[in-house]
């Protein structure tokens, strides 16, 4: 099908492109920017007078809840979420249930994926055996089977001479590690961040030091192993410090955080709103503004939805009996784009967080609109204004402590390897108010 | 952050949550209001018709005596109905969910809710979850949540300093003890602070306080004997047993070495300074006998004054 986008404002962080321009798509692929190649017939013409033109967005971390929670969330209902927002392609977790530490698991959950159609589903394989920290995963089988990297999702391996052993042999073939950095012993029976408002409301805290202890201890086995190392969720200023000097000392390691601690603390609990729940927590204003900063200087690799859907069931319960996580998938872009403007980031350098950085990380050949890749491309509304209601959420999980927030910027294509695989239709909701 | 949930949009007291935030008045009229009901045992008729037709739920999720016993001797006095319901589980994934608990109790047409629970912030999704259920007339008292809160036993330690002291803006007041793991420190924390009281102190070792506990305008002390050197106030805390080994302390002879209460250590603080203990004590370890049982001890007096100030509680919350 030949697609001709055109007017648009394209911006394409991979290049530094950012103009008006036209784009030409021929059987999946984009074929020009700008000056389209002479005698095109498009089949279909998008008119983007007014609009962004990006390439489509990559989320690091993304739950679809398949196989085993499916009262949560379904392929179905995510995957609908996902290019609604803009998303274009997701790495998803390996907590399912059963864990994906099997590749017939991976294989059912890519074939599932690839028969809705919609965005490209990546799976992170387990690291051990059932997440269970002991014994190591077939990596070579699970690779083979479409896994980009191997995770133990939110738990840890306790035993640090597996963790040593899993990072040797992982580095042995190559394969990159992402593990969220969380001592387990000092992070045991915490709910929210140690400080003042965790002590005010009667909290178990988690400290700081269960985010650098265990940084500093991957670092070490980094620095031996030489293993590529993520780590997803940094939460705290000190945390994120030990990874910028990881990065100088020149260690192959990378970092992201999630929309919630990029525009959030923990005074945003308030009266125990159990939509603040998270894991890693919410920590404090002060470690909120550093990642933004880190952010913003590419000390933080990229920024993701870290997209967990939560049934009611669940989250209606005291704060620290409920469910860590949020909705976030359709929230990814507007938030992104609420953030460059409360810190004053170029479009081009912000959009870089959620598409050529995270294709970084993830070690696929996608998050640019450069002539020759496969057109998943997300054209936006850069000024349109809405609410995040439950009404508004396509996925499944309604729980998000943006409820209720007005934000500007909303998905109008989505685009999936030269398929407009959505479409708002015209713009229905009021204009955006005086903006800032 | 949305409006306080305790008060209502007039300001008044709708629900009784927490210390934390609640204005100064407010915290004076409960005591002041509090007065009048310590006489009401002395007569021979222990009854007032304030709460008369009202059913009064006490909703205990977590196991205790001594509370639900004085709340419901506060109900009664006020001609309340109570009905006590002991739901000895914290655990949200056996049975019935906390607020389908609620939702059947509405149905029997409660008007208060007396809750403990182990989860903080537990009787803030129940006050919560009336108010997006449209069931403003039913109202909620903490009777202990978590770590977060005591209400009503703050209120009672005030009641008690202020009969015996007077007025609070020329008192120091030392809490001795576990402040980690206390419901009653953070309440009486923000009390003391919120009524004017101008040198609070908290004592205990570090593994006993939560961070940043300075922030609630206290002054930290690791000795004791610092901590409590010319205080008006000597506030001791229970010293849970399951704290007592492990890696919190080594022992209780131990914490009573460096924390426990003796008239060694209470001679250090004022000649007039009163003791107290929410109770139950722990004898020899966190209060020497002779100290619990001495004339500078008014631990019993909290206990009546205690009745008195849950029935203000309830009188005005009744009224609102």
């Amino acid at each position: 099908m030949k697609i001709h986008i055109k007017n648009g404002r394209v911006i394409d962080p991979a290049s530094g492109r950012d103009e008006t321009a036209d784009i030409y798509i021929v059987a999946g692929k984009i074929v020009a920017v700008g000056n389209g190649p002479a005698s095109f017939h498009a089949i279909r013409t998008v008119d983007a007078s007014g609009l962004i033109v990006c390439p489509g967005l990559i989320d690091l971390s993304a739950r679809l809840r398949e196989p085993g929670y499916e009262y949560r969330a379904t392929l179905e209902s995510e995957m609908a979420a996902a290019v609604a927002g803009g998303v274009t392609s997701l790495a998803c977790p390996p907590d399912t249930d059963p864990p994906l530490d099997e590749p017939g698991l991976v294989e059912m959950l890519k074939h599932r994926a690839r028969s809705l159609n919609l965005a490209h589903v990546y799976p992170r394989g387990a690291l051990t055996v059932g997440l269970k920290g002991t014994t190591l995963t077939e990596m070579g089988e699970l690779a083979d089977a479409g896994c980009i990297a191997f995770s133990q999702s939110n738990t840890n391996i306790e035993d640090t001479q597996v963790l040593l052993r899993a990072l040797q042999y992982a580095a042995t073939f190559g394969h990159a590690v992402w593990l969220q950095p969380s001592d387990y012993h000092l992070a045991r029976g915490g709910v929210a961040h140690e400080g003042e408002v965790a002590t005010r409301l009667g909290l178990t805290g988690i400290p700081v030091l269960a985010e650098t202890v265990a940084i500093a201890t991957l670092l070490q086995l980094v620095a031996v192993t030489g293993a590529r190392l993520h780590l997803p969720r940094i939460s705290s200023a000190a945390g994120l410090h030990l990874v910028a000097q990881a990065k100088r000392d020149g260690l192959p390691v990378s970092c992201d955080i999630s929309i919630n601690h990029l525009h959030l603390c923990d005074n945003d609990i308030g009266y125990f709103n159990a939509n603040c729940r998270m894991d890693p927590p919410l920590r404090s204003a002060s470690d909120r503004d550093a990642l933004s900063r880190g952010l913003a200087a590419g000390i933080v690799d990229a920024l993701c939805s870290d997209h967990t859907p939560v049934d009611d069931d669940a989250k209606q319960l005291p704060f620290g009996e409920a469910e860590s996580g949020a909705t976030g998938l359709e929230l990814l872009l507007p938030l992104t784009l609420a953030w460059a403007r409360r810190a004053r980031i170029p479009l081009v350098q912000a959009l870089a967080r959620v598409t050529s950085d995270a294709a970084r990380i993830m070690g696929i050949d996608a998050g640019t609109l450069a002539a020759g890749v496969a057109a998943d491309i997300c054209i936006f509304d850069p000024d349109e204004a809405y609410r995040v209601t439950r009404e508004s959420l396509r996925s499944q999980g309604k729980n998000t402590p943006f409820l209720g927030l007005e934000v500007v910027g909303r998905t109008r294509y989505t685009l999936v390897s030269g398929q407009i695989v959505f479409d708002r239709g015209s713009r229905q909701a009021r204009p955006a108010a005086a903006r800032s | 952050m949305t409006r306080n949930p305790q008060l209502n949009r007039h300001g008044e007291l709708q629900h009784l949550l927490t210390i934390d935030g609640l204005p100064r008045n407010i915290l004076e009229r409960i005591l002041d209001t509090a007065a009048p009901f310590t006489e009401v045992a002395e007569r021979e008729v222990k009854k007032l018709p304030l709460l008369r037709g009202k059913s009064v739920f006490n909703l205990f999720f977590e196991n205790s005596t001594r509370t639900r016993t004085t709340f419901e001797i506060a109900a009664k006095r006020l001609s309340a109905d109570v009905i006590n319901l002991n739901i000895a589980t914290s655990s949200a994934s056996k049975g019935e969910s906390l607020l389908d608990t609620v939702d059947n109790l509405c149905a029997m047409q409660a008007d208060m809710f007396i809750v403990r629970h182990a989860s903080s912030g537990a009787p803030y999704l129940i006050a919560q979850h009336l108010a997006a259920q449209k069931r403003e007339h039913i109202h909620v008292i903490n009777a202990g949540d978590g770590r977060h809160a005591h209400p009503t036993q703050g209120l009672l330690d005030m009641y008690t300093i202020r009969h015996y002291k007077g007025a609070f803006n020329n008192l120091s007041v030392a809490i001795v003890g576990d402040i980690l793991h206390s419901r009653v420190a953070r309440s009486q924390i923000h009390a003391l602070t919120t009524l004017g009281v101008p040198d609070v102190r908290v004592v205990g070792p570090k593994t006993l306080l939560p961070a940043d506990v300075q922030r609630m305008g206290v002054h930290v002390f690791h000795n004791m004997r610092a901590g409590i050197k010319d205080v008006d106030v000597v506030m001791m805390l229970r010293l849970q047993n399951e704290r007592m080994q492990g890696s919190l302390l080594p022992s209780g002879q131990e914490f009573f070495k460096f924390y426990g209460l003796t008239e060694e250590k209470l001679a250090l603080a004022r000649p007039d300074a009163i003791v107290l203990h929410p109770g139950p004590m722990n004898r020899g370890i966190e209060i020497d006998s002779a100290v619990a049982d001495g004339s500078q001890a008014v631990i019993l007096p909290q206990v009546t004054f205690g009745i008195a100030v849950r029935m203000a509680v309830m009188s005005m919350l009744a009224a609102t």
